[in-house]
């Protein structure tokens, strides 16, 4: 049985760098970005289009016209940031805009450092505003503030600004190619991802169940198969598995690998042992260690027994259980696992 | 052109969706909330797993927060022994999209489409940045909503719409959702009420902005010959097109060829009725227009994504509850529409009718 409790949950964060190659008309953009100008290209009907335009929107050809272009530009439309987001240009409040650059016949997409809403409109003239170190990344511009700067009481001139910008946690690491005249060729962009991860109701019961030194399955109620760990529902019949059903620390090896190649965070010295177990009273078998003989006694239909951690290291995790062994019983015959390999 | 279609038909028969919801328990790979969803829609027409000749399904692994989420929501078809089974990591209309062409070369007769995402596992503002240019935008991490901000201050500054009529959308939507009981809103409001509301990201006030869903949905597709034996009144398609603009912001960002043209290319005059995939409220005055859709076309009455936006599903939900009227006998003539990507970037247009 199911029960309603609340299915637990951990936080996951999926993290990674992408990292980029740029290409000629990218680069060179990001290149002209390390050395705070603006370039943009021009399309065949002689549009400049900034960011640049890899290839015409209209013809689909390559554009190499490099175009430099102003550094004032004016707000086309714009909208209200009250709370900034992680990684994002400002961490005060600001307007996204769409910003034409003088030069260009396209906008872009950035913040405007203005303060309040009040202070904000379309048409308005704004200026592009850089970081410290420019690093041939589209970070390497902190925002746009308004092209008629007002210092008295103007809370953005303080509080904003380049330093924290270089501080945002996304701002992109220093460039591979930093300083010098080299070109900028590649661009890395941290990216990091915050979600909540939550078990299904019956990974729940056979996690809960692990923190009990207990193996928990489901019985699909159509076919009657027996799923160690449980799933949402019988990948045979579709429909959802209701009983829950408690199988033994005991099973037998179905199939095995001998892993002899070492990689990266490996906690066994190879050779070792990978099987698959099939649980008494289980009709899928779980993938585990086994240690406890040598490498080469390991053999399909051997018998074995979970060896669990001590009582006091047991979390909600299959690692309670540190590895099979022998435990000496005669080999199953193939007959008993043949459906189960 | 617009009311007929060549080759073999195909017809909408069955249509069910979960409750839209600000955040379920489940699994993001949607077995949960897919289980009864697939087993409500293939009930509707006294169909088994073992009857149906192909599943699509749509749905996003960066939604989920895990490698081939799909993958495990098969789980939920049960395909054992294996299914013929497909994928689109778009919105489940494109999924019906792939449904439709394999009835139509003949190599199966009947097919379920499904979408699901559960939208509120992740930091969704976040997670939707990952859609943009990947050199000059996403490094910014623009949020959904203040780019949806920028694409409703053109029009409204430009005389294209107003604060007033997207509050009259928003006030409509959920008046009409009070007929669906698996909105996440709906209830009587009026717009001045609405107007007095603070703004959530200037110009766009909260009512402006499609709820975070989880959700699911599956429609149920069939050949002519067995649309016939399954429901009484298919919903026949009589035109199904796609069409994309630019990712970037240097197009009219208030209007949409993309949907105009898929639009004229699926044949969409004369319907009476129009399901319309839009986020925000500025869009739909925004697809009413590329759409060509008169004063007199209802739009929306299921409450629309204003009322429950499972992205993933959303689109597909649309040709369901468009399809669900021509089902019921209530509309002769129906058009339903998808989205995908920013600023309603890629758009699908489905026009279905019903024949005595």
């Amino acid at each position: 049985m199911v029960t309603d409790a609340k299915p637990l949950t951990a936080p996951l964060e999926v993290a990674f760098d992408y990292t980029r190659s740029l290409g000629g008309t990218l680069g060179a953009f990001m290149t002209a970005l390390r050395q705070r100008r603006i370039t943009g290209t021009r399309g065949s009907d002689g549009r400049v289009h900034v960011p640049p335009a890899e290839y015409d929107p209209d013809t689909a050809e390559p554009l190499t016209d490099l175009v430099e272009v102003g550094q004032e530009g004016t707000v086309l439309t714009w909208s209200w940031v009250d709370a900034p987001r992680e990684g994002q240009p400002l961490e005060h409040p600001f307007a996204w805009a769409l910003v034409r650059l003088d030069g260009a016949d396209t906008p872009m997409l950035h913040a405007v450092d203005v303060g309040s809403p009040e202070r904000m409109r379309t048409g308005m003239r704004v200026r592009l505003r850089w970081v410290a170190e420019p690093a041939g990344h589209i970070r390497d511009i902190a925002c746009f503030e308004p092209a008629c700067f007002e210092p008295a009481g103007h809370p953005a001139g303080e509080a904003g600004g380049t330093a924290e910008s270089a501080a945002a946690p996304d701002s992109p690491p220093a460039s591979s190619q930093p300083g010098g005249g080299e070109p900028v060729t590649m661009m890395t962009t941290p990216v990091r991802l915050h979600y909540t991860h939550s078990a299904s109701p019956v990974e729940t019961r056979y996690l809960q169940g692990l923190a009990e030194g207990r193996l928990l399955g489901q019985r699909c109620p159509e076919c009657g198969q027996v799923y160690v760990p449980p799933r949402g529902a019988c990948p045979t019949d579709g429909v959802p598995t209701e009983q829950e059903v408690e199988v033994a620390g005991t099973g037998t090896i179905t199939t095995f690998c001998v892993v002899n190649v070492p990689f990266l965070g490996q906690r066994i010295t190879p050779p070792y042992v990978a099987a698959h177990v099939l649980l008494d009273g289980a009709d899928i078998p779980v993938q585990h260690l086994v240690l406890g003989c040598e490498v080469d006694e390991v053999r399909m239909g051997m018998r074995v027994e979970a060896v669990w951690k001590p009582r006091e290291e047991w979390e909600h995790t299959m690692e309670n259980i540190d590895h099979f062994r022998p435990n000496g019983e005669p080999d199953a015959p193939y007959e008993s696992y043949s459906q189960h390999l | 052109m617009a009311t007929t279609s060549s080759g073999p038909d195909v017809a909408v028969v069955g249509f069910a969706q979960s409750p839209n919801v600000r955040s379920t328990n489940g699994t993001t790979n949607g077995v949960e909330m897919l289980v009864p969803t697939l087993r409500e829609a293939l009930g509707q027409v006294g169909m088994s797993k073992d009857d149906v000749g192909f599943w699509c399904s749509g749905s996003s692994d960066y939604l989920a927060g895990r490698a081939f989420s799909f993958v495990a929501a098969v789980d939920a078809v049960g395909p054992f022994p294996p299914v013929n089974e497909s994928h689109v990591e778009m919105d489940a209309a494109w999924a019906l999209f792939e449904a439709w062409v394999k009835i139509l070369t003949g190599e199966v007769n009947t097919a379920v489409v499904y979408g699901f995402g559960k939208s509120s596992a992740g930091d969704l503002q976040r997670v939707l940045a990952m859609q943009h240019d990947p050199y000059l935008v996403a490094p910014l991490w623009p949020d959904a909503v203040g780019l949806a901000g920028l694409q409703a201050r053109l029009g409204i500054e430009s005389g294209r719409w107003s604060e007033r009529a997207m509050a009259e959308v928003a006030a409509r939507s959920r008046a009409d959702a009070r007929e669906n009981p698996r909105a996440q809103f709906s209830g009587e409001v009026c717009a001045d009420d609405l107007l007095a509301e603070p703004y959530l990201a200037d110009p766009l006030r909260a009512h402006d902005c499609a709820p975070i869903t989880d959700g699911a949905s599956v429609v149920v597709l069939a050949s002519a010959e067995r649309a016939r034996e399954l429901r009484e009144n298919p919903a026949w398609i009589t035109g199904l097109q796609h069409r994309i603009d630019s990712p970037g912001f240097s197009r009219d960002l208030t209007a949409s060829p993309s949907t105009t043209a898929a639009a004229r290319a699926a044949g969409a005059d004369g319907v009476e009725l129009a399901e319309l995939a839009a986020p925000f409220t500025h869009q739909e005055l925004l697809l009413r227009e590329a759409l060509g859709l008169g004063e007199h076309v209802r739009v929306n009455p299921s409450g629309g994504l204003l009322c429950g936006n499972p992205l993933f599903a959303a689109g597909l939900s649309r040709v369901g509850e468009a399809a669900g009227r021509v089902l019921r006998g209530e509309a002769g003539r129906v058009l339903a529409h998808a989205t995908n990507g920013p600023l309603l970037q890629q758009n699908l247009v489905c026009v279905m009718e019903g024949r005595s």
